[in-house]
């Protein structure tokens, strides 16, 4: 295959310069996008690991991070993204789920026709703004239905990362549900089952891993997630202990270097562990696509998109 | 005070094109040292000149004159219907190291206090952690880890006017008619003292310190010119930035 078509080019070569110049334009912009990864990967990596060097490991994994006084404990900060995304995770997936099972299995066409322009217009809206909603609504809400002392809390930033990431989980999952051959319903309708059983023990175990993938996105999104995050958590770098954690301020490590960033001396070692922050924060993203790509593959492999 | 430095500069330069100013930053120390060794016209400073500078500056053959050209004033604020109206500086201190967890500890109602701070790059934080939960003192006590940065002076503003648990903290000049503005004491022999363009000038609010700018000998020429403005019409961008400006300030 690969062989013939060569041939096939090389010998279009001399009559058509000008398809060989598009092609070639193509390819170096195809593998530019791994470039510039690569070099955002490299610059990461040079201004991040100095940071690994400059701070004791025992300063660097405390829990104490004043960064005006030379204390640069991370831990809070890595375990503030973890639990505001791990929440938002457990309000948006069910959530995200329901609604895909709702638009794709239950909804007649009109509805679905509304729905699904109605869910990609929630993926536009800014995230500042949602923030500015959490900040003036959602926190004075939260702070007197829960009896938190502030509403600017974990489980506030949790609620708006939620909201800003179910369209990509409902778009995904929907495409998912989606793929499920049609065969699959009808032979289990044909077996006597429910319309509900139809979609709880048939259509959405097939769809297993594309909603798998739905959640995974989802949780990309909502990790790296900065501006509303840092307008809603309050921002304070304790370490999140037991469950009322979740009704306490937190500090994520992409407000930390938002917030940080601009004022800080070039090349000094807090500058340096920003990066490091970056270069943490970047691991974690790369695994979670790794982890999608992975499944992406083991689904192509067996055949159809399920 | 760079910010300040820089905004005024901004605002000469427009209004005489024909003078140019260069500022640099890098702390009270560096300008004064500067100054001292006759290489600017004029160091900017958030703090006096110690008197060994001012011996190093004779030395020189410089004698240096002193201006206070602006106020920092740090105004501590609470919810509108907070029934707290003063604290000292050691109350403000243990609450802001956590010491003190509930209004009813200095006098308010049964509820845990939220604490609330401007962002650690701010320069109102360092003043404000220097002076206040550190009391002026060299030791080690920083902010409780639950206190809540909040990236802005509207953040803020919009805590303070929604929760009655909070307190918070900012220059004078962002304080919005909607927030409780808490009288300060050094002591508990008081007296407590509501921050004012008067009491920060006369020197009785304890939170405020003057920004200085001092010159090598009697300003004259564009130096003299540039000062008088600063001194005169330049006070309008002072409490734009959040400063305090000069009470006698003409155009105020």
């Amino acid at each position: 295959m690969e062989k013939s078509s060569s041939q096939a080019r090389t010998a279009r070569l001399p009559s058509r310069p000008l398809e060989f110049a598009i092609e070639s334009l193509i390819r170096v912009l195809g593998f530019s996008a791994i470039g510039f990864v690569t070099l955002i990967f490299i610059f990461l990596l040079t201004e991040g690991l100095p940071a690994f060097l400059q701070v004791r490991p025992r300063n660097l994994f405390s829990t104490r991070w004043y960064p005006t006084f030379n204390l640069y404990g991370v831990l809070p900060l890595i375990a503030g993204s973890a639990l505001v995304t791990v929440t938002a995770m457990f309000i948006a997936f069910p959530l995200g789920l329901f609604t895909a099972v709702f638009v794709r299995e239950v909804a007649p066409n009109w509805a679905r026709e509304i729905l699904k322009p109605l869910i990609e217009v929630l993926a536009g809206i800014p995230s500042v703004v949602l923030g500015f909603f959490g900040m003036t609504m959602l926190a004075p809400i939260v702070r007197e239905v829960l009896g938190a002392p502030t509403g600017l809390t974990a489980l506030t930033g949790a609620i708006i990362l939620a909201y800003m990431s179910l369209p990509t989980i409902i778009s995904v999952a929907e495409d998912a549900l989606d793929a499920v051959p049609k065969s699959y319903r009808d032979a289990s309708l044909a077996m006597g089952a429910t319309r509900w059983q139809t979609i709880w023990r048939v259509v959405v175990p097939s769809a297993r891993s594309g909603i798998l993938m739905a959640l995974m996105l989802g949780m990309g999104r909502a990790i790296g997630e900065t501006m509303a995050v840092m307008m809603v958590t309050g921002n304070a770098a304790r370490m999140p202990e037991g469950l009322q954690a979740i009704l306490k301020p937190v500090r994520t490590m992409t407000a930390t270097i938002a917030a940080e960033m601009g004022e800080v001396a070039h090349g000094s070692t807090h500058y340096h562990v920003l990066f490091g922050i970056g270069l943490i924060l970047f691991v974690i993203t790369f695994l979670i696509n790794l982890a999608v790509a992975s499944m992406m593959f083991q689904k192509r492999s067996r055949g159809g998109l399920r | 005070m760079v910010n300040l430095a820089l905004a005024w500069v901004e605002a000469y330069t427009a209004l005489h094109p024909e003078v140019r100013i260069s500022v640099t930053g890098g702390g009270s120390g560096t300008g004064i040292a500067a100054m001292i060794n006759g290489t600017v016209h004029i160091a900017n400073a958030s703090r006096e000149m110690k008197p060994e500078e001012i011996a190093a500056a004779k030395a020189n053959g410089i004698t240096p004159v002193e201006f206070i050209v602006a106020w920092d004033a740090i105004a501590i604020v609470v919810h509108p219907e907070n029934p707290v109206n003063g604290l000292t500086l050691q109350q403000l201190s243990d609450i802001y190291t956590g010491k003190i967890t509930n209004w009813r500890e200095v006098g308010g109602e049964d509820r845990p206090i939220v604490l609330l701070s401007r962002e650690s790059n701010s320069g109102t934080y360092v003043y404000f952690l220097e002076h206040v939960v550190r009391l002026g003192q060299k030791n080690d006590l920083l902010f409780s880890p639950d206190t809540l940065l909040m990236p802005s002076s509207e953040g803020i503003s919009a805590e303070v006017r929604q929760n009655r648990n909070a307190i918070g903290y900012d220059g004078l000049g962002y304080v919005t008619p909607d927030q409780k503005v808490i009288a300060v004491a050094r002591d508990e022999k008081g007296p407590y003292v509501l921050p004012s363009i008067e009491t920060v000038n006369d020197g009785s609010y304890p939170i405020s310190r003057p920004l200085y700018m001092y010159t090598p000998g009697e300003p004259t020429g564009q130096v003299k010119e540039y000062i008088d403005w600063v001194l005169t019409d330049g006070q309008a961008i002072v409490a734009e930035l959040g400063f305090v400006p000069l009470k006698n300030a003409k155009g105020r």
